[in-house]
This record gives structure tokens, sequence and C-alpha cells, in this order.
């Protein structure tokens, strides 16, 4: 089993093969992405009520949440690609992970900025120290750690390896993002859409807020995607360029 | 007021909602833009490296 669909993955790591099969897969993502977030714009900035505590600051929560929710989704992938990148060695995963972290990062800094945008209307401050928008903050750190790693040996194997136990360190934030909310007097509110009674918000926001989501991930699965194929090309190049060099 | 000034004042809080809408759009395009640039260069410089080496192991298959 195991065996039969390693040499499957090693043959992805190829990049024209990779580039045939993304090709395939990306003017669907593409345009899903394009179609889902036209629509949660509209249904998001026109076609849905005001809230009736915030008023039209609720509409901030459409680029906020989907952005605070990729940055989870997208750092708790990088760490799973970073523990098989260990495991298993393959090189998929761990550019992967490179590929990832510069999406996650951006969408960490939407969701700051936006939450921050958020903030000053409804709480009054721009900022507070409380332990959601620290956690997250610190999230944006990781991210932007990782970067910095990544690119700091002479040898891209090393580096790759030193942002994976980074990200698997790292980790542990995201268990303290989701429950931040739950385990201390925080001035954000608690989670309102994974709940266990369910999304304790109306149809015609959740209607958006899910438009926008699946905006937000099909745009990510698109961008990994390409990101991935430049990966393994500059991998590609390094290869020709010492054989190159050594003749 | 007319619709359209309504609708950009947000009630109050356009100097909010929209640079959060635009912060966001403005992340997606250098997202976008940085990742498609940085494939197409990849690319190129990928297909003139391989058929320059194409090319030498061709005048070493020659040569000997």
């Amino acid at each position: 089993m195991t065996t039969a669909r390693i040499p499957l993955l090693h043959r992805y790591a190829n990049p024209a093969a990779f580039g045939r099969l993304s090709a395939q897969i990306l003017p669907w993502t593409a345009g899903a992405s394009a179609i889902l977030l036209g629509l949660g714009l509209y249904f998001g900035l026109f076609a849905s009520p005001p809230d009736y505590q915030q008023g039209n600051t609720v509409r901030i929560m459409y680029v906020h949440v989907p952005a605070a929710i990729m940055s989870e989704v997208v750092y708790g992938l990088m760490a799973a690609a970073a523990a098989a990148g260990i495991i298993w060695k393959h090189a998929l995963a761990d550019l992967f992970v490179k590929a990832a972290a510069p999406l996650g990062a951006a969408f960490t800094f939407v969701c700051l900025v936006a939450g921050s945008l958020w903030g000053k209307p409804m709480w009054g401050a721009w900022w507070v120290w409380d332990a959601r928008l620290t956690s997250e903050l610190v999230l944006f750190f990781l991210y932007l750690g990782y970067l910095a790693l990544v690119d700091a040996f002479d040898d891209p194997q090393r580096g790759l390896r030193a942002g994976a136990i980074l990200v698997l360190v790292g980790v542990v934030d995201l268990p303290i993002i989701k429950f931040s909310v739950d385990w201390w007097n925080t001035l954000h509110q608690p989670a309102s859409l994974i709940t266990m009674s369910g999304p304790k918000m109306d149809k015609s926001m959740l209607l958006p807020l899910f438009l926008m989501i699946g905006g937000f991930t099909t745009f990510f699965i698109t961008m990994v995607l390409m990101r991935l194929e430049s990966e393994l090309l500059a991998r590609r190049i390094r290869a020709w360029r010492t054989a190159a060099g050594e003749e | 007021m007319n619709d359209f000034q309504t609708f950009f004042a947000m009630g109050g809080y356009g100097a909010y909602v929209w640079p959060a809408y635009g912060l966001t759009a403005l992340a997606f395009i250098a997202m976008l833009g940085w990742t498609v640039t940085t494939l197409k260069a990849r690319r190129r410089e990928e297909q003139g490296l391989s058929a320059a080496g194409r090319a030498r192991r061709g005048r070493r298959e020659a040569k000997s």
C-alpha cells in the first residue's frame, strides 16, 4: 500500500509531471475562486443586512474571518507537510511548506489589520494585548521566522529542514489561538461559527461568510500549486547550473 | 444623499470597512502577481538551461 503510493508521489516531484497535473486542476480552482469571491463581495457588501449592534462594521467579518481561518489552516497544512518531509523525506512535502508560507503570512497580516480596523470602532482600540490577538500575532512572527530561516543556509536542503523543525515547534500556537477565547477573558468575541450547537449567526450573514471562505480556500489552492511548480523548477535550475559548472 | 453615497458611507463606518477590503484586495493582487511572475521567469530560465544542457550532451556525444 505505502510502497505503491510513494513512487506515484515521487513522479510528481518532476516539474514537468507536476506542471501537467496542476495545469489540469488550476483552471477549476482559479475559476471557482473568482466566482466565489465575486459572489462573496456582492452578498457581503450589498445583499446582507448591517448587524443590529455593530452596524456596517460587521462587513469587515467577511474578510477578517476567512483570513483568520486560512492563517490557521495553512499553518496546520505546513506542519503536516513538515512532519511528512522529516519522516518520509519526500521532496514535495518540504517544498510545499516553503510554497505555502508566504501565503499564510499574507492571510495572517490581512486578519490582523482587518481585525484592527474592526476593533477601533467597536472596542475603541486598534490593538489590545489579549490572548486571541497576541497568539495570532505570534503566528505571524512564526511565518516570518520560517521565511527568514528557510533562505538563511547555503544548502537549500538544510534551510528546508531547519524551517520544518521551526514550523513543527510553532504548531503549539494553533490550539492556543483557537481556545484563547475560552481559556482567558478577552475582548475578542468567542467562536460563533464552529460551536457545539451550530453557527450562531443569521443565514443572511452566513452566506457571504461561507462564499468568502470558499473563495479564499480555492485562491490558496491555486496559488500554492503554482508556487510548488516554481519551487520544483528552482531545484531543477540549480541542478542544471551544477551540471554546467562541473564541465 | 443618493444611494451611491449611502453605500460608500457604510453607516458612518466607511473609514474602517473600505480600508479592510482594500488591504485584502491588495494582498490578493500581490500574492497573484508575485506567484505568476516568479513561475513564468522560472519556466523560461529552466527551458534555457535544459536546452543548453542537451546541447552540451549532444556535443560530447558527437566528439566521442
